[in-house]
């Protein structure tokens, strides 16, 4: 018995893949050479798998594939399109630093592809195992990157900490969804999901859910699970960073998404408590703590764990009613949209500035504003976008997720509301101490000649802020992007 | 003129960001076209502000007029409904002015660290914010325009300020930021308690859109009240608002006291009494004593104060307090003293604080106990001092008086629904409130002005008046002036759009 296969459906991933090869390829035909021409094609390849995501979207039909096992579905399209403009962006952004720090470019691109091929698979999978296989392709290569600065302990450190709660988080994960597979007698989600609402031996079903939603809770970092994302981000290569803390990161949320609102849904007793808590001690453990770094690379760790708390808010409040859950459901996908424009264009600022300053320390943007006024402002507008000051795009991510709380409006809705909007003024404390270093102090660095920035990290960056002003004035487009996903 | 019926509102709200945009362009090095370019959009936006108070049909002041209403976010309903009525217009033109006699003022002595570029970029976009503001007549584009204007301000503090620069820069943000995020939620609430789900500011003030408990609405008063009260601000939410005025630069601190300040008690009289009027009935004590506990409160501080702005500083919580104690009557009499006394103390306190600007500048000081003799070492400095000291007590003639007097006139009848005993009682309150504030102005202004010229000054050479500074302030004065003579200028606007607002109290 072979599968049908649906060529159209598969096409993006197919483009992807296809590029994969070719960089290998090319990389080893160039043997000794200038390895650029890896970085572009790398690049074309992920718009080039944008045009059939294209197709596909204006298709609008929905495809399943495999049993069920596989579908293309308006929310997969919505990610699969974000998931190559992050990797276009973070490519982008990453060629100069990968050149000049002499590591193994066509690997490098080969690796970051990799991933990116399975988050598009993962946008797609609605099966225990697919996810799993999804999440694995994700997780490995990010393994390797973050150690791709090979001499530097501090990278060796990222890697092997990252490496170890991966696997740990997987291995528990593994565990949950054994215990579902037994519930359901299938992997598929959509039968996870009528298992779990009907099964009896409520305790086994609990365990299901909790341990596979721990095992996601460590992807994305949230409290209690995030001890290996500070030292990560921080020992590895800054593109890396912003890749783990955008794509990979959103990578995780959309498989929580898949298992939460396609499979465990009907048990939202289970859950919605359980990322109650996750959404409240992320938000509010992570953001004391990035009050207190001094590196700026750290305090945006910190910060991403915090944003990862807003994402999860949503989930604490979806199954309140079917509209609830809708608004908390596009909350989520626009949150993740705009977070990835505002995190990508800082991460690019703060590499553009490190040209410079060759450290991360907040004290070394100081005086910014005096040498490099252009790069002190794009750096204000990432920064005060992830506060969510309006009129930057940040708002309306913050906005969406006060709009599914009190969508839900329970008591227990409101009151982690009122915890998110208090914790949105501490983000603005942080954030707003790199504005202070580069608007209010005097340069500290001997060189202020203005910064020279490469072609392509300053495309990336200006496309990340043309993103953040547009949707800030305009968010129309992300929403009506938010709203596709829920029909 | 139907082209400008439409879109001239448009114009005067993105004139100034457009003006902002064009001074990013300019060469860094030439500062004289980017001080052409700032004068250019101020002086375009008060045009088209003075357009809009001309073509502004009187008889209709009651209404929305230069209405848009276009879709923006559908997807939450939100549309982008700018208007003006009779309450938001005046503000509207005192915004468009102060910020074009700031351009001018600045225009050669920008506070250190210089770079105008920068200034006054931050300063158009502080006028976008102002003017959106007054506009908007949607939650959602409210809360926008409210909190563009939130970054400027906090640079303006950080960037030009005094020695305790980012202390108080970051004070007034985080207050302001707190206040609004719990603005936001309650805005939020709004919409999901209304029937059909919807921000608009005209919609929801009808009756029978909003379905909710007493208690729930309330709460959400709440929210909207810490946000409006921290913007204004109310004692006990005050705290930021020395130090940001005293560490700001001078243009920071007009801005800041004659229009930033508004945009709070115009959003109680715009969004929060309007849309919740039974919640407002509940609250209305509770405005009116914080009110005049913030008259008392800020004399009192007033008369303690050693520094010139800090005192004027703490005047606005006093001032402000009477412009609350209008509010909280809930009558249309209390609004259009409270709509008054915000134009009269924009004009004032924006004037009293160039004053102590162009003092610190001279003396490079404004320690009161230090200053001394004015009138002789610069005597026009000195009459104008003592001309807006006079105006901000109150002084009948001036357009303080007409804030105050009715303020606390209104206080003798509020709203049918509110305690008499109580409301007359904040009016002998606040009657000492205004004995208070003759006492501090008039006690600084001898110490400062009058006596002899102290030896530390006595061979210094105190410039009077300087011809910048007399193009910047002579519109201020002639409009105090014009005010005190001629209140119904403003009243004929307010009037009938206070009526409006307050039908529901039985006003």
């Amino acid at each position: 018995m072979t599968p049908t296969i649906d060529y159209h459906a598969f096409a993006p991933e197919l483009v992807l893949t296809g590029t994969i090869v070719l960089v290998l390829l090319v990389d080893l035909v160039l043997e000794g050479r200038d390895r650029t021409l890896v970085s572009r094609i790398a690049a074309l390849g992920t718009l080039g798998a944008l045009v059939p995501v294209l197709t596909l979207g204006a298709d609008g039909a929905d495809r399943t594939m495999f049993g069920g096992a596989y579908e293309v579905n308006n929310f997969s399209l919505v990610l699969k399109a974000f998931f190559l403009i992050a990797a276009y962006v973070t490519i982008l952004i990453s060629v100069d630093y990968i050149r000049e720090g002499d590591y193994h470019q066509g690997e490098y691109y080969f690796l970051i592809l990799v991933a990116v091929l399975g988050m598009m698979i993962m946008t797609s999978a609605r099966d225990l195992i697919t996810i799993f296989v999804a999440l694995e392709t994700i997780s490995i290569p990010t393994y390797m990157l973050a150690g791709w600065r090979k001499h530097d302990a501090r990278s060796n450190e990222a890697a092997v900490k990252y490496y170890i709660f991966g696997v740990l988080s997987s291995a528990v994960m593994l565990y949950g969804m054994s215990l579902l597979f037994g519930v359901a007698q299938s992997t598929l989600i959509t039968e996870v999901a009528s298992a779990v609402a009907e099964f009896d031996d409520r305790a086994i079903v609990i365990v299901g859910i909790a341990f596979t939603i721990v095992g996601f809770a460590f992807k994305v970092s949230a409290v209690p699970f995030h001890f290996w994302a500070p030292d990560t981000y921080e020992g590895a290569p800054t593109p890396v960073t912003a890749f783990l803390s955008v794509a990979s990161k959103a990578g995780g949320f959309v498989a929580l998404m898949i298992v939460v609102y396609y499979g465990f849904f009907a048990a939202s007793d289970t859950w919605q408590p359980l990322m109650w808590v996750l959404a409240a001690l992320s938000m509010t453990v992570a953001n004391v703590i990035a009050i207190q770094q001094t590196n700026v690379v750290r305090m945006l760790a910190y910060s991403s764990v915090s944003q990862a708390g807003f994402m999860l808010v949503p989930f604490a409040v979806a199954a309140e009613s079917a509209a609830a859950a809708e608004s908390a459901f596009q909350a989520t996908v626009v949150y993740m949209l705009i977070y990835g424009a505002m995190n990508l264009g800082a991460f690019g600022v703060v590499m553009a500035v490190a040209r410079r300053t060759r450290s991360g320390e907040i004290s070394t943007f100081a005086g910014l504003f005096s040498y490099a006024p252009g790069l002190a402002v794009l750096m204000s507008v990432f920064l005060f976008s992830l506060a969510g000051v309006p009129p930057l795009a940040g708002w309306f991510a913050k906005f969406v997720v006060f709009r599914a709380v009190l969508d839900a409006g329970t008591t227990w809705a409101v009151i982690l509301g009122v915890v998110a909007a208090v914790n949105s003024v501490i983000a603005f404390f942080y954030y707003a101490g790199v504005a202070r270093q580069m608007w209010f102090q005097a340069p500290a660095v001997e060189d202020t000649s203005p910064i020279r920035i490469p072609g392509a990290l300053a495309a990336g960056v200006a496309l990340m802020t043309a993103v953040v002003l547009v949707i800030g004035v305009y968010p129309e487009f992300f929403a009506r992007l938010g709203e596709l996903t829920t029909r | 003129m139907e082209w400008f019926d439409s879109w001239g509102l448009t114009l005067a709200i993105f004139l100034p960001v457009a003006g902002a945009a064009a001074i990013l362009v300019v060469p860094r090095a030439d500062e004289a076209t980017q001080k052409l370019v700032a004068l250019l959009f101020t002086g375009a936006t008060l045009a088209v502000s003075i357009g809009l108070l001309a073509d502004f049909d009187y008889d209709r002041a009651s209404g929305l007029q230069f209405e848009v209403n276009k879709s923006w976010i559908d997807v939450i309903n939100s549309r982008y409904h700018i208007g003006l009525d009779g309450i938001s217009l005046p503000l509207l033109v005192l915004s468009a002015v102060v910020t074009l006699l700031c351009v001018v003022y600045s225009w050669d002595h920008f506070p250190e660290p210089h770079n105008p570029k920068a200034f006054l970029a931050l300063m158009l976009l502080l006028e976008t914010g102002m003017i959106g503001t007054f506009a908007a007549q949607d939650l959602i584009l409210f809360f926008i325009f409210f909190e563009v204007v939130l970054l400027p301000m906090y640079f303006m503090i950080g960037v030009w300020g005094g020695p305790n620069r980012e202390y108080a820069a970051i004070k007034f943000f985080l207050f302001t930021l707190f206040g609004s995020a719990l603005m936001l939620l309650s805005f939020l609430a709004l919409y999901f308690k209304s029937d059909p789900h919807t921000f608009d500011i005209v919609a929801l003030s009808q009756p029978g859109v909003l379905e909710m408990s007493k208690g729930v609405g309330s709460l959400i008063f709440a929210g909207m009240f810490l946000g409006f009260g921290i913007k204004v601000p109310m004692f006990p939410f005050h705290t930021w608002l020395p130090d940001a005025h005293t560490e700001a630069p001078t243009v920071g601190s007009v801005i800041l006291a004659a229009v930033l300040l508004k945009l709070g008690t115009y959003g109680f009289i715009r969004v929060a009494l309007p849309i919740l009027p039974d919640a407002a009935e509940d609250w209305a004590p509770v405005i009116g004593t914080l009110a005049v506990i913030g008259i008392i409160y800020g004399a009192l501080a007033c008369l303690a104060q050693t520094d010139m702005k800090r005192l004027i500083a703490f005047s606005s919580v006093a001032h402000m307090g009477f412009v609350m104690l209008g509010i909280a009557t809930l009558t249309d009499f209390g609004i259009n003293a409270a709509v008054m006394g915000m134009v009269a103390h924009g004009l004032i306190t924006g004037m009293l604080f160039f004053l102590a600007g162009s003092m610190q500048e001279r003396y490079g000081t404004r320690e009161i106990a230090r200053l001394g003799g004015l009138l002789k070492s610069a005597p026009r400095l000195g009459w104008i001092l003592g001309f807006t000291a006079m105006a901000s007590l109150g002084l009948p003639g001036l357009a303080g008086f007409w804030g105050e007097f009715p303020a606390i006139l209104s206080a003798y009848q509020p709203a049918a629904a509110l305690s008499e005993v109580w409301f007359r009682v904040f009016m002998v309150v606040a009657a000492i409130g205004t004995v208070l504030a003759a006492g501090y102005l008039l006690y600084m202004y001898q110490r400062v002005a009058m006596g002899a010229v102290p030896a530390e000054w006595e061979d210094a050479h105190i410039h009077d008046v300087h011809t910048p500074e007399w193009i910047a302030w002579t519109p201020l004065l002639i409009g105090i002036l014009v005010i005190g003579i001629f209140p119904a200028l403003i009243f004929e606007m307010t009037d009938p759009a206070a009526q409006v607002v307050t039908k529901v109290f039985g006003g």
